[in-house]
C-alpha cells in the first residue's frame, strides 16, 4: 500500500505572528517556518505503519511557492520515500487543496492519505473532510489511534463527548489529533541521504483544478485585549473578590 | 432569500446545547427563516427540543436507523440534499460540526467558513486564525451557498422554551455508503457539569503535579459547581483524560468563571479561554504568562491556597 501524507509549511507554532497596522496581513517576512505540527504527526504515522509493514511507500505532498523544496527534504529525511510538490505562488484554499489531492490520488492510486487535523495558520479543518467528500470515501477525522487490518482501518477518534471508535473501510481518509503519536528527529545522515531522494515537481496549471475562491479576506486584525487585571494577597482575598463579582 | 438550515447536534436523544448557539448566530443574519435539521435514528425527543427554540421557524427530521450515530459519510449527502433551497448551512463548531460540515461544502462544490465568531452581514463574517492571535474579516460569495460552522464560544445559546416551531419529516432520497461504520463511544462520564456549556469551570495544569493530584481540583470544583477542565502538559501527563483538555486542540470554551489553577498560559492554553468572563491565576510562579490574562491573580502554593479557599466559602 502506498500512503500519501499532506505537508503543509506554516509559520512555526513558537512564533508570536503580529498583524500588519494596515490590516492586510500578518507579517511572515523574516519568520521562522516550520511543518505544520499535524502534518508531522501525519508523516510519522505513515512511516510508523511503513515499518509495521502495512505500508511499502510514504509519499508526500507539499503545494506552494519553488522553495518549497527545502521544507519538503525535511519530510524525506524524516523518512519519506519520496516528494511532489505541486507548485503555485497563490494561497490555497482547502477545498482547492482537497481537488489537487484529488487529481494526485488519481494518478497515484494511495491506500491511505493521512493529513493533519488543521493547518495551524488558516485554523480551517476542513481539507480531510473535502478530500474525503470528492473522493467519495471514508474518512477519521481527529485520530488518536490508527490500526490497519483486513482492508480496514480501525480509528480512535478525540471527539468532545469521549473517544469514539469507527471503522473506515480503505482507502480513506485520516486526518491526524495531537495524541497520535511523537514525530521522530530527523538525524543528520538522514539529512545527506534526503538529498538523493526524487521529489516531483507539477505545475499547479498543469492539474485542469479550478482554483475556488469564493472566499475573499478583507481584513486582518489583532483580537481585543483583555483589560489589565489585580493581584490578591490570599484565598481569604480572592474568594471576597469573587463573592463581589457573583461569581461564587 | 436568506433561509438559513442549521444541522442539530445531540447524543443519547438529547440535544446539545451548542445547536442553540448556532441558532443565536444565525438570527443574527435576521434571515426570513431558521429551520433546524435533526438526523437521528430516534427524531422525536431531538425534534421537540429544537423546536422550542426561540427563533426556529422549522423543526425538519430524518429518522433513519443509519443516523444512530453522528458519521460525517452517512450524515453529509442526507445534509447536502436537504440544503436545497437554502441560502445558508450552519452547524456548530464542535467535534461534530467540523467534521461532517466541510464535507457537506465539498458536495455543494463550495467553500466553508469556520468558526464564525461574529455576523457582520449576510455573507461577511469574522473568524480567528493563528490560534486566535488574529481575527479575519471574510466575504463568502452570495452566490453561492454558505456553508459556516459556528465557534459556539462566541454565541449565547437562543432562549428556550417559548416557542413550538412545526416538527416535519423530511424525505431525503439519497443512497448511504457502508465503508464507514460506529464501533463504541468511550465516554468520561461523570457528573459534573458539562465543560463547553458550563458557567464555572476549574481547570488543572502540571503544578497538580499527579493523577491522584487531581483529586484536589475535582472536589474544589464540585463546592463550586464547577466543570473540570485541563491544560494539555496535564493530560500529556495522563492526570486526566483527554476530553478535558482546554485550549487550540482541545476545547475553546467561554464561562463566566474560569480558575486556571497551576497552569502557566501557553499560547495554545489562553487560545481556548480567551472570551471566559473572568480569569482567576493561582500559581506559584509569579512572572508565568497566565497574571498576563488573569483578572484576578494569586501566587502561591496550590495545596495550601484549595484548603484555604474551601475554608472561606463553608
Amino acid at each position: 500500500m502506498k500512503i500519501l501524507v499532506g505537508y503543509k509549511r506554516v509559520v512555526d507554532y513558537n512564533v508570536r505572528i503580529q498583524v500588519k497596522p494596515d490590516g492586510t496581513g500578518v507579517v511572515t517576512d523574516g519568520v521562522k517556518l516550520s511543518a505544520n505540527p499535524f502534518d508531522d504527526i501525519a508523516l510519522e504515522e505513515a512511516l510508523r505503519l511503513r515499518e509495521k509493514g502495512v505500508a511499502e511507500e510514504v509519499v508526500v505532498v507539499g503545494i506552494g511557492p519553488a522553495d518549497l523544496t527545502a521544507h519538503l527534504r525535511n519530510g524525506l529525511a524524516m523518512g519519506a520515500n519520496r516528494a511532489i510538490h505541486v507548485v503555485t505562488t497563490d494561497a490555497v484554499q482547502p477545498l482547492t487543496a482537497a481537488r489537487i489531492f484529488q487529481k494526485l490520488i488519481e494518478k497515484e492510486q494511495p491506500g491511505l492519505v493521512i493529513l493533519g487535523k488543521q493547518a495551524i495558520d488558516d485554523d480551517a479543518n476542513q481539507t480531510g473532510q473535502m478530500l474525503a467528500a470528492l473522493w467519495d470515501r471514508p474518512q477519521a477525522t481527529f485520530a488518536s489511534k490508527v490500526e490497519i487490518a483486513d482492508g480496514k482501518a480501525t480509528v480512535t477518534r478525540e471527539v468532545d463527548a469521549g473517544l469514539e471508535v469507527i471503522e473506515a473501510e480503505l482507502p480513506a481518509v485520516i486526518t491526524t489529533d495531537l495524541r497520535l503519536n511523537e514525530p521522530r528527529f530527523i538525524k543528520l545522515p538522514d539529512i545527506m541521504k534526503a538529498k538523493s531522494k526524487p521529489i516531483d515537481t507539477i505545475e499547479f496549471g498543469s492539474l485542469g483544478v479550478e482554483a475556488n475562491d469564493h472566499l475573499k479576506t478583507t481584513h486582518y486584525a489583532a483580537p481585543a485585549k483583555r483589560s489589565k487585571g489585580v493581584m490578591v494577597k490570599d484565598a481569604a482575598e480572592l474568594v471576597a473578590a469573587l463573592k463581589q463579582k457573583g461569581l461564587l | 432569500m436568506t433561509k438559513i438550515l442549521v444541522i442539530a447536534e445531540h447524543l443519547g436523544g438529547k440535544l446539545n446545547s451548542s445547536t442553540a448557539r448556532a441558532v443565536s448566530a444565525a438570527a443574527a443574519i435576521k434571515p426570513e427563516a431558521i429551520d433546524v435539521l435533526v438526523l437521528a435514528d430516534n427524531v422525536d425527543a431531538i425534534a421537540a427540543d429544537a423546536a422550542k427554540i426561540e427563533g426556529v421557524s422549522r423543526v425538519l427530521t430524518v429518522a433513519r436507523a443509519e443516523n444512530a450515530h453522528p458519521l460525517a459519510a452517512v450524515l453529509a449527502p442526507q445534509i447536502a440534499k436537504a440544503a436545497t433551497g437554502y441560502s445558508h448551512v450552519f452547524a456548530p463548531s464542535t467535534t461534530f460540526g467540523k467534521d461532517v460540515l466541510p464535507r457537506v461544502a465539498a458536495l455543494l462544490g463550495v467553500a466553508q467558513v469556520s468558526d464564525v465568531m461574529s455576523v457582520e452581514g449576510a455573507h461577511t463574517f469574522k473568524r480567528p486564525i493563528y490560534a486566535g492571535n488574529a481575527i479575519i474579516t471574510v466575504e463568502a460569495d452570495p452566490n453561492t451557498t454558505i456553508v459556516a460552522t459556528i465557534r459556539t464560544a462566541s454565541w449565547p445559546a437562543a432562549a428556550t422554551g417559548a416557542n413550538n416551531a412545526p416538527v416535519e419529516a423530511l424525505s431525503v432520497d439519497v443512497t448511504l455508503p457502508s465503508h464507514t461504520r460506529f464501533v463504541e463511544l468511550q465516554s468520561g462520564k461523570s457528573d459534573r457539569p458539562d465543560l463547553q456549556s458550563a458557567s464555572k469551570v476549574v481547570s488543572g495544569g502540571r503544578g497538580v503535579g499527579s493523577k491522584e493530584n487531581f483529586d484536589i481540583i475535582f472536589k474544589f470544583a464540585d463546592k463550586i459547581g464547577a466543570a473540570v477542565g485541563a491544560s494539555r502538559a496535564a493530560v500529556d501527563a495522563g492526570y486526566v483524560p483527554s476530553d478535558l483538555q482546554v485550549g487550540q486542540t482541545g476545547k475553546i470554551i467561554a464561562p463566566e468563571l474560569y480558575m486556571a489553577i497551576g497552569i502557566s498560559g501557553a499560547i495554545q492554553h489562553l487560545t481556548g479561554i480567551k472570551d471566559a468572563g473572568t480569569i482567576v491565576a493561582i500559581n506559584k510562579d509569579g512572572e508565568a504568562p497566565i497574571f498576563e490574562v488573569a483578572d484576578i491573580g494569586l501566587v502561591g502554593d496550590l495545596f495550601k491556597i484549595i484548603p484555604e479557599m474551601e475554608q472561606a466559602l463553608a
